[in-house]
């Protein structure tokens, strides 16, 4: 398959607008349809929990492309989408509205959405996750509230995101405490005395951070508002706010259901092909086999944007496989982290720069080997830790 | 609205109309100029929207932080002293008519 006619990308996110724009930068010269269920077209998320939330700036900013733009480059948005279905054999996609659109490739970019928690209390009214520009309004409606009202909030998981939103409501000046289940913060991707930095960064603006935290129930009012948040000690935590930031679950049921290989997401090997010739994968959605057999799941907008380009390749039967090493970004505070590559499996770290100043690197070694670097306000040292990581990949 | 003329690498000059308070960043990617990815969303993350700013007025901007600075070291083109991440730049009314140029590659 050189050159399909039709191209349909459900999900109009960072990997499904990426996929698009890299087709027409291939020169490819059919139609493009994207597909997106949310009303707006593709925006940046990262900010929602950062200077969105925090005011900073104003939600049109956070827009990828006009609709001009889209339609100059004949990029078909069709917001208020959703697709059902998808018809392997007759090569179709089914939307909710009835209608239905066929491919010649189809390249599914659907995300993630965040994991609930199943206790007692789960659907009280602000009880709220954090992964739309939806979500977000809903929560900077509520955070109003409560700083209005001088009622605290209780965030669920100190992850990326639940940190991220701690530290905008303090800068709100809200009571804000922080539950996290594990004896550390961010204990799968930071090397440990990172996670104690991060828990004294936020015990120091005044978080409440309770780790090994075990909740039994969010706590509901007779009007069916949270008000609280039940700990298995029998502590209560009064709260006008609850924000469940306990990770993600790949968006991989159309895939599931049309039989392609799926495992914690939509398995694509490194050009982002799918188990079916006609389908490709990107972004969040999906789960990368390796070279070693093991799958990557990565939720990060550098994968979004990385495997969208080798689904446009593959579209275009061409290999551009994944290869660059992953990295991130959180703000918090004042305080930015950017880390380059992966720790998992590290033995040994070495901070360089001093830890005091506010600005250091803490290297992540299997023996000899660097895994990954982890940098506080320290930008130079994670572009060179890039730079580093993606030669010794090759 | 304040005018802002980008120049893509190969010569294409994109005029258009930044609503003040927005960065040079966003002005760009909302019209589909060619050359500013913006990947991090103006966080001063990913340094993929490094653009060189029209010499004879960079002086009449405010001048970068320091993380600015570091990220411009290692940008994808080469660092000039009129080099600015897009994103860090707030457009205002003073600046109509500013003459942004883009490098030919950002990664
Ligand atoms: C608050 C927040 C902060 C973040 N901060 C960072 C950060 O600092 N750094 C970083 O690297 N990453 C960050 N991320 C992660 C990053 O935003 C994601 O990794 C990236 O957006 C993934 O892109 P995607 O296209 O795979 O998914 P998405 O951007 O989620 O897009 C998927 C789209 O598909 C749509 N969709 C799903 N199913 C269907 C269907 N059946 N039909 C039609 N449309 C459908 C969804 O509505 C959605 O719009 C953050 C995410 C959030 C939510
Ligand atoms: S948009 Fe990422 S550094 Fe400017």
């Amino acid at each position: 398959m050189t050159s399909p006619d039709k191209v349909v990308i459900v999900g109009a996110g960072q990997a499904g607008l990426q996929t698009a724009e890299a087709l027409r930068g291939m020169g490819y010269a059919g139609a493009i349809t994207l597909l997106g269920a949310e009303r707006c077209g593709p925006y940046h998320r990262p900010p929602l929990s950062k200077s969105w939330l925090a005011g900073e700036i104003a939600a049109e900013q956070l827009a990828m492309r006009s609709p001009d733009a889209l339609e100059r480059k004949g990029i078909a948005l069709r917001t208020d989408a959703q697709a059902i279905g998808i018809d392997i054999g007759k090569r179709l996609v089914r939307l909710a509205d009835g209608g239905a659109l066929s491919y010649d490739a189809l390249v599914l970019a659907t995300g993630a959405s965040p994991r609930m928690l199943d206790i007692p209390g789960r659907d009280a009214t602000g009880v709220l996750a954090l992964r739309s520009m939806e979500d977000a309004q809903a929560i900077a409606q509520r955070m109003a509230l409560c700083a209005e009202s001088n009622r605290p909030m209780v965030v669920v998981g100190g992850g990326f995101i639940g940190l991220e939103v701690a530290a905008t409501a303090r800068k709100k000046r809200i009571a804000v405490t922080v539950l996290e289940a594990a004896p550390r913060l961010l204990g799968r991707v930071l090397a440990p005395t990172l996670s104690e930095w991060y828990a004294q960064l936020h015990r120091w603006h005044g978080v409440n951070l309770v780790l090994n935290a075990r909740i039994a129930a969010f706590e509901t009012g007779a009007d069916g508002q949270v008000c609280g948040v039940q700990m298995n000690d029998g502590t209560l935590l009064p709260a006008g706010l609850v924000i469940v930031g306990v990770g993600v679950q790949a968006n991989d049921g159309l895939a599931r259901a049309a039989g392609l290989a799926c495992d914690r997401g939509i398995v694509v090997d490194a050009c982002a092909r799918t188990s079916n010739p006609y389908i490709f994968a990107a972004g969040d959605c999906t789960a990368r086999s390796t070279s070693e057999g093991t799958l990557l799941r990565l939720e990060s907008v550098q994968n979004a944007v990385e495997q969208g380009k080798s689904a446009a390749a593959a579209v275009m039967g061409q290999e551009r496989p994944f290869a660059a090493a992953p990295w991130f970004w959180s703000d918090q505070y004042d305080i930015k982290l950017q880390i380059a590559g992966l720790s998992t499996g590290a033995d040994r770290w070495e901070t360089r720069g001093e830890p005091d100043s506010g600005s250091f690197s803490v290297y992540h070694y299997c023996g000899d080997r660097l895994l990954a670097v982890d940098s506080i306000n320290d930008a130079r040292e994670h572009l060179q830790a890039r730079k580093r990581l993606d030669g010794e990949g090759t | 609205m304040t005018t802002i003329t980008y120049v893509e690498a190969h010569g294409q000059a994109v005029t258009v109309d930044v609503a003040d308070g927005w960065s040079l960043m966003q002005g760009a990617v909302a019209n589909g100029v060619e050359g500013i990815l913006g990947e991090c969303g103006g966080s001063c993350a990913c340094a993929t929207c490094h653009c060189y700013v029209d010499e004879a007025r960079i002086g009449e901007l405010p001048p970068p932080a320091n993380n600015e600075l570091d990220m411009l070291e290692d940008a994808a083109a080469p660092r000039r002293s009129n080099s600015r991440l897009a994103c860090q730049v707030k457009v205002h009314s003073a600046m109509a008519g500013l003459i942004v140029h883009l490098p030919d590659r950002q990664q």
